[in-house]
């Protein structure tokens, strides 16, 4: 039981989850499951309670039963109490106050990640104004590597996303080449395949190879197909670099996805044995988003915040090279408008990155949502100043085949510019050499192909 | 070829596009959209503005039953969600999921003394284009395919302010071993009429995403009738031989026309 006097009157919270949930800014997800703050006074109430918890309460009183969630027994069975220990006495409050601390550097948060649960982090990003979300992960690095190196300081990547309807191989071309002419694909190119079509994807992940092989692109390839598919692609020889599956923050939630912690160890495995990667093994790639756990009804009355910083903590587990959450693509049930899309961006950023996480952002909206580009405009300049990893790159926002809005080759061009924020050093470089964008930090691209692309566009352009 | 930026006439900055401008005939992806600056044009804005205007319209505009009946030329079991308009839709997709009292009523009602194979559904989802426009050229590929196989199919079912899985309770209701649900996905900037099709083993209350497999993108321009009504024929087979749906079954057909239809 916890409780906050607001003059007179007492608010009451029976459990930690439900102390969480009304301590959570307004977002239509949590009012849907019936878990929100009724009143504005409730919600700072248990803010202020919540700002009372010792981080310690975390370890012993769980959110989702321990017994019965994979993803619970993780989290306690590999907390690092040693990594844990500087703040171990604190409050949720006293940790909001070290976070924003000039103690806490980019060294002190990198060695206390493994200490971090996705609770406490859930906890106390319910208590930061956005300013708060932006300057704490600002000073967050997770580096990671596959054959470039991303999430270093004052560097952007992106992901190039060609995808297309039918999955005609020369329309993910003709996208690839045109995003490529605007710099983009450091984090990866990757694909949302049209349908879960096993040859289509070998199909597919050839395409890509090839384009990488062919010009020496420092750069990965992936097609967002289930875990099971690019195994079973891996078994036929397919050239995959990363594995790619979307994860969430309950074991049911999981299984509604067709995945559980087993499988993606196999996954990983499998991936990590054909040994792809250059400058570094990071092999996984994940997608999460708030609300996913409750359109699977695996929520367990936890918000939707907490569940998906928990989605986090099964990521950390395979030292994936990216992770993003798709932030605006799920809906208006679960995040109503601009402002609540913004917010759970973030806040989803900033808990990923405290745990360890590199965190990108798929920055976008539903047409059926309350938001459109200028949201999406204020998202993307709030995460490039926090210091995002890496964020979609599609031909003009619009992706025809997942029927959604995000960030478009020119809207990496202008954060850029506005940030002073560059490409992976190994990308940077290969555009330079390729004569696609000079690496003299004006991030201005090429206005014809260069010749060594050119003869492949003539090829395209004639078929 | 002069720097697309470096231009003192307005009118030719309109006009300009990226050099590779050809590629668009390979895709409706909004490539080669040229800049000012890293920037979009003036003219190019506008008609993602516009776009998104639209889009946003279809997501509103309700199915018409009487037309879509016509359309198909067989009667239609019409039945409803417990959301009961499109606000309300919209922010409660657990009303969505469900029928409502009357529609389940209605259901048992003609419930099939034999036991059918398959249960065909067809819902407005977030596109009622969608599935006013492609529902019918679906079925009239799809049908005969069933029929082939050798499989009895339901009365055909339409459900407004439908999801994904009031189908199951549809079919659970109908007694049937399997639904093909068709639903409007929700509208793009470029397409806001993909029509969704989800296969589901065993259809009843409770089955979810793993359960399922999906074909999208189904409409004039994307996948075309023929095409996904051989994909869903070979999953529906499939299915009944392996008695299971969703991530157990993998899609192993191989496309029947190399040449998949691009946009114009």
């Amino acid at each position: 039981m916890y409780s906050h006097h607001v003059g007179a009157e007492l608010f009451r919270f029976p459990d930690l989850r439900t102390l969480m949930a009304r301590a959570t800014p307004l977002r239509s997800g949590d009012q849907l499951a019936g878990l929100a703050a009724a009143t504005d006074v409730e919600r700072v109430a248990a803010q202020a309670a919540l700002a009372d918890l010792p981080l310690k309460t975390f370890l012993s009183e769980v959110v989702v039963p321990y017994d019965t969630d994979e993803v619970t027994r993780l989290i306690i069975d590999t907390h690092d109490s040693a990594a844990f220990a500087p703040v171990s006495h604190m409050t949720v409050g006293d940790f909001r106050d070290w976070l924003l601390s000039d103690a806490a550097d980019s060294a002190a948060l990198a060695a206390l990640a493994p200490g971090l649960t996705p609770e406490m982090v859930a906890a106390v990003s319910k208590l930061c104004r956005t300013q708060d979300l932006i300057l704490i992960a600002s000073k967050c690095r997770v580096v990671t590597k596959f054959r470039n190196t991303l999430g270093l300081e004052k560097r952007l990547a992106t992901r190039l996303q060609p995808n297309h309807p039918t999955d005609d191989l020369r329309g993910i071309a003709a996208s690839t080449f045109d995003g490529l002419m605007y710099g983009s694909g450091d984090a990866v190119i990757g694909i949302n395949p049209a349908t879960d079509n096993l040859h289509a994807t070998v199909e597919l992940l050839h395409l890509l190879d090839e384009v990488i092989q062919e010009y020496a692109i420092p750069t990965q390839s992936c097609v967002l197909s289930h875990v099971t598919n690019t195994m079973a692609a891996i078994e036929e020889g397919a050239p995959v670099d990363l594995t790619f599956q979307s994860i969430a923050g309950t074991e049911a939630a999981n299984t509604s996805f067709g995945i559980t912690l087993d499988l993606l160890t196999e996954g990983h495995e499998a991936t990590q044995s054909l040994k792809r990667g250059t400058v570094g093994q990071n092999c996984m790639y994940f997608e999460t988003g708030q609300g996913s756990c409750l359109s699977a009804d695996a929520h367990h009355g936890v918000d939707q915040q907490t569940l998906e910083a928990r989605a986090y903590a099964v990521a950390r587990k395979y030292q994936p090279l990216l992770v993003n959450t798709v932030v605006g693509f799920i809906g208006p049930e679960y995040l109503y408008d601009g402002r609540q899309i913004i917010r759970a961006g973030l806040e989803d950023h900033f808990c990923g990155k405290l745990l360890g996480v590199p965190m990108g952002c798929d920055i976008c909206y539903t047409n059926h949502a309350e938001a459109d580009q200028n949201d999406m405009d204020v998202l993307l300049t709030l995460l490039g100043a926090a210091g995002i990893n890496y964020i979609m790159g599609i031909p003009g926002a619009d992706d025809v085949m997942l029927s959604y809005q995000t960030t478009s080759f020119h809207d990496a061009l202008y954060a850029r510019r506005v940030l002073g924020l560059r490409p992976a050093p190994e990308f940077e470089e290969w555009l330079d050499r390729m004569g696609l964008m000079a690496a003299d930090g004006a991030f201005t691209p090429a206005s014809q192909p260069p010749a060594a692309l050119s003869q492949r566009l003539s090829l395209l352009e004639a078929q | 070829m002069t720097d697309p930026t470096d231009l003192t006439d307005p009118a030719a900055l309109r006009r300009r596009e990226d050099p590779w401008s050809g590629l668009r005939r390979h895709t409706s992806a909004r490539i080669a959209l040229g800049r000012t600056g890293v920037s979009l044009s003036t003219a190019r804005n506008l008609e993602f503005q516009m776009a998104h205007a639209q889009a946003r319209t279809a997501v509103h505009t309700p199915l018409d039953l009487d037309a879509l009946e016509a359309d198909l030329g067989e009667p239609l079991l019409r039945v409803a969600s417990r959301a009961p308009d499109r606000a309300a839709y919209l922010q409660r997709p657990d009303w969505g999921r469900r029928l409502d009292a009357n529609s389940v009523a209605r259901l048992e009602a003609v419930r099939p003394a034999t036991a059918p194979d398959v249960a065909l559904v067809l819902a407005d989802g977030l596109s009622s284009l969608a599935t006013q426009q492609s529902a019918p050229g679906f079925l009239r590929a799809f049908r005969p395919l069933l029929a082939e196989a050798g499989l009895s199919v339901a009365p055909l079912v339409v459900a407004t302010q439908g999801r994904v899985a009031v189908g199951d309770e549809i079919a659970a209701i109908l007694g049937a071993k399997l639904v093909v649900m068709m639903i409007g996905e929700r509208p793009g900037l470029s397409a806001a009429d993909s029509l969704g099709l989800y296969l589901t083993w065993a259809p009843k209350v409770g089955r979810t995403d793993a359960d399922r497999n999906c074909i999208s993108n189904i409409r004039p321009g994307g996948q075309s009738y023929e095409d996904a009504a051989y994909r869903a024929a070979w999953l529906t087979r499939e299915a009944f031989k392996l008695q299971l749906s969703g991530v157990g079954l993998k899609d192993r057909t191989v496309t029947v026309d190399a040449s998949a239809q691009v946009e114009g």
